[in-house]
């Protein structure tokens, strides 16, 4: 972890507010957009003085050439104080005077001496034979693939860091433990002589409990959504179409944290009466009555995958049954499913990973306690309740039971990258078919 | 209705040129835009009838008439008469799904199903019931690719993909499709315009041999491709019909400026 944070320790002149810094580090931006901002006033005018007069030709417009002075003014800084940062992340922890003489003084100095450079020949160099056109494309492109880099890079903190722990925890807890251990009971003693004193790590309990809701979820959410997807797109006016769609998809615009007091105060009470009233023994905080919530908030994310999918059937095939003398609904269940099966697919198994990683409503309807059963009138517990449960309050960094929230979470990231995957995969297939 | 089809079959070909459909003062609205006004025309039997017209006259939609296919048109309207053997195929008492087995129809773009080539063809059957076994099936499938002429390029693949196929065997797989339901009638709308020269003329072939057993009602923007495939012809322009008449009189003396403005290329 401290090497994470060391990667982001920016240069003290951000900190420091010392008497011996030339300047600090906001003030110290300031002059330097202020520099750059001359640049492009001194720029666009030279380019007005000089360039469009001396040509005949179609030159670049001055604000170009304004703009290509602005940008040599701020990439050689901006290059510098990254490189600057990467030099402080090194492991000299010498505080020496020296060094910090370098980092008050020498720093700024440099800076200010890149920016006054870029300027100068930037300006210097306008012409109107000088492609600044290219230049601000560069900037864009560039622009473009550090936003991109930067979203990959934090992807693979994350999973380095979960890895890292992960590796950490089966240094305590042996793999085939935590891989086919049946009996989840995380608490570790707090003193040596402790009764109780080791945990309990199989995972196995908490998988299969999220597959139970993950199911049930399915179970209420495919044929719900699929059917709705068939209805608004088959058979549903264009008007009420209009109306009713943006309603289904305000489902999706729940937060889950609704829906997750709706489950443990509404449904999962009423299911308990309703056994009650049946002679079943059904828990408060059962199974089943997570997984109808999810597979309720749910819903629209499948109706409109599968809305979308049904529509990309091309309308010439929906013409050839018909034109065969086949019912709507023959052409529906023997053209159109079979058609957008594979989308279908897709979208249910994206569903499926949105189901396995939803964490509020089972924190809130399912309970912690780890039994192992296929019944979903009990209580089970999921992978993401316990991590939840093993990080809230106060925990010691380094215990099995900490680490194992990494360890859970890890596989978990595993596993739905890898019905993400296949998901987008066979959705492409399809796709290509029509195209 | 089958067993009429039936009939033509038992009886061999029917060359007698008695009127199958007739349509008297047919208007179509999509909406306001009042696309078909006042048509009447009659179709022959065992025949091919082409109609020709610069895009946007009508001629599409008066094929989507004759088997109801602009019922799935939500906002589209018809008025008018159609008779096909002298029952009014709008009337409260006619099917729209079995006429539509009756008047089959092939599409502009060839669009088989994503099925089997095999499957394509048995869709139809299999929907109606038509066959009692699998032997059954079987016969019908293979005589339909036989009469739409594909049975020897896909005898050896009938259960590969039908969209595998290239355009103009694909085309002829949605004849064959059309043909395994026994149509008496098979509207065509623009069959070749998406072909290659070789695979439209395989199709006309296909066409002038079908007529021995089934009426034939084309749409096409090739006034040659009127000329060589069939007997009678309508002109429609603006949403009416211009001109009827037999192909060659039509294509040698029209006898109405408009049409002979279109056919000789000056307009449209």
């Amino acid at each position: 972890m401290t090497c994470v944070a060391r990667l982001f320790h920016l240069p003290s002149v951000l900190f420091t507010n010392e008497k011996e810094t030339v300047m600090s580090f906001y003030p110290l931006v300031i002059v330097l957009l202020l520099m750059s901002a001359a640049g492009y006033w001194f720029g666009s005018k030279k380019a007005l003085r000089t360039v469009r007069k001396s040509s005949n030709f179609l030159t670049p417009r001055p604000h170009q050439f304004g703009l290509y002075v602005v940008i040599w003014s701020l990439v050689p800084p901006v290059i510098l104080g990254v490189i600057w940062a990467v030099l402080q992340t090194t492991p000299l922890e010498t505080d020496t005077g020296a060094m910090r003489q370098i980092d008050q003084v020498v720093f700024p100095v440099m800076l200010l001496l890149a920016t006054g450079a870029g300027l100068y020949f930037s300006i210097l160099r306008i012409n109107p034979d000088l492609r600044v056109r290219k230049t601000i494309e560069g900037l864009v492109y560039v622009l473009l693939i550090l936003a991109s880099i930067i979203s990959i890079l934090t992807t693979l903190g994350i999973v380095l860091s979960l890895l890292f722990e992960t590796i950490q925890f089966f240094g305590k807890v042996p793999m085939s433990e935590f891989f086919f251990g049946l009996n989840w009971s995380p608490q570790t003693a707090l003193r040596a002589d402790q009764v109780g004193s080791s945990g309990a790590f199989g995972s196995i309990p908490l998988f299969t409990g999220t597959l139970l809701i993950t199911f049930i979820a399915m179970c209420v959410a495919v044929p719900l959504g699929l059917l709705s997807a068939v209805y608004m797109t088959e058979y549903a006016s264009n008007r009420f179409r209009a109306v009713v769609k943006p309603l289904l998809e305000i489902l999706a615009g729940i937060p889950t944290v609704v829906y997750g007091f709706f489950a443990a105060l509404t449904v999962g009470v009423f299911f308990r009466d309703l056994g009650d009233s049946l002679g079943i023994d059904v828990v408060s905080e059962s199974a089943l009555a997570a997984g109808v919530v999810m597979g309720m908030m749910i819903i629209p994310f499948v109706s409109s995958l599968s809305d979308d999918i049904i529509m990309a059937v091309p309308q010439s095939l929906r013409d050839g049954s018909y034109g065969l003398g086949a019912t709507k609904s023959e052409t529906i269940r023997k053209v159109i499913l079979p058609a957008a099966l594979p989308g279908i697919v897709g979208a249910v198994l994206l569903a499926v990973s949105r189901a396995i990683g939803e964490t509020m409503i089972v924190v809130m309807a399912a309970g912690f306690a780890a039994n192992l059963t296929a019944n979903p009138l009990e209580a089970v517990t999921t992978v993401t309740v316990q991590i939840v449960g093993l990080l809230v309050g106060d925990q010691e960094f380094d215990s099995a039971k900490t680490l194992a929230a990494f360890a859970l979470a890890l596989v978990l990231f595993i596993v739905t990258l890898c019905l993400n995957v296949i998901a987008l995969m066979v959705v492409r297939k399809y796709r290509e078919e029509y195209d | 209705m089958l067993t009429q089809a039936e009939a033509n079959v038992e009886n061999g070909p029917d060359t007698g040129n008695g009127v199958i459909i007739s349509t008297r003062d047919v208007n179509v609205y999509y909406g306001d835009n009042h696309a078909l006004q006042g048509v009447s025309l009659d179709i022959n039997k065992h025949q091919v009838t082409s109609l020709i017209g610069p895009s946007g006259c009508g001629k599409s939609t008066y094929l989507r008439c004759l088997n109801r296919m602009n019922d799935t048109v939500d906002s589209c309207r018809v008025t008018g008469e159609i008779l096909l053997d002298g029952v009014d195929i709008y009337g409260p008492s006619v099917d729209e799904v079995l006429l539509r087995a009756r008047v089959g129809m092939v599409f502009q773009k060839p669009n088989p199903f994503p099925k089997s080539i095999y499957d394509n063809v048995a869709y139809g059957p299999r929907i109606h019931g038509l066959a009692d076994n699998k032997d059954d099936l079987d016969e019908m499938v293979l005589t339909s690719l036989e009469k739409a002429g594909l049975i020897k390029e896909v005898q050896d693949r009938l259960h590969s993909s039908g969209t595998g196929l290239s355009g103009g065997q694909q085309q002829r797989l949605c004849i064959a499709r059309a043909l395994a339901v026994r149509p008496d009638i098979i509207l065509m709308d623009e069959p070749c315009s998406a072909l290659d020269p070789i695979a439209t003329a395989k199709v006309e072939e296909l066409i002038d041999e079908l007529k021995e057993n089934y009426t034939i009602i084309i749409v096409t923007h090739s006034m040659q491709q009127a000329a060589r495939i069939s007997q009678r012809t309508a002109f429609f322009h603006l949403g009416e019909i211009v001109e009827t008449g037999d192909t060659e009189k039509l294509f040698t003396s029209p006898s109405d400026k408009r049409t002979q403005g279109y056919i000789t290329g000056r307009f449209g």
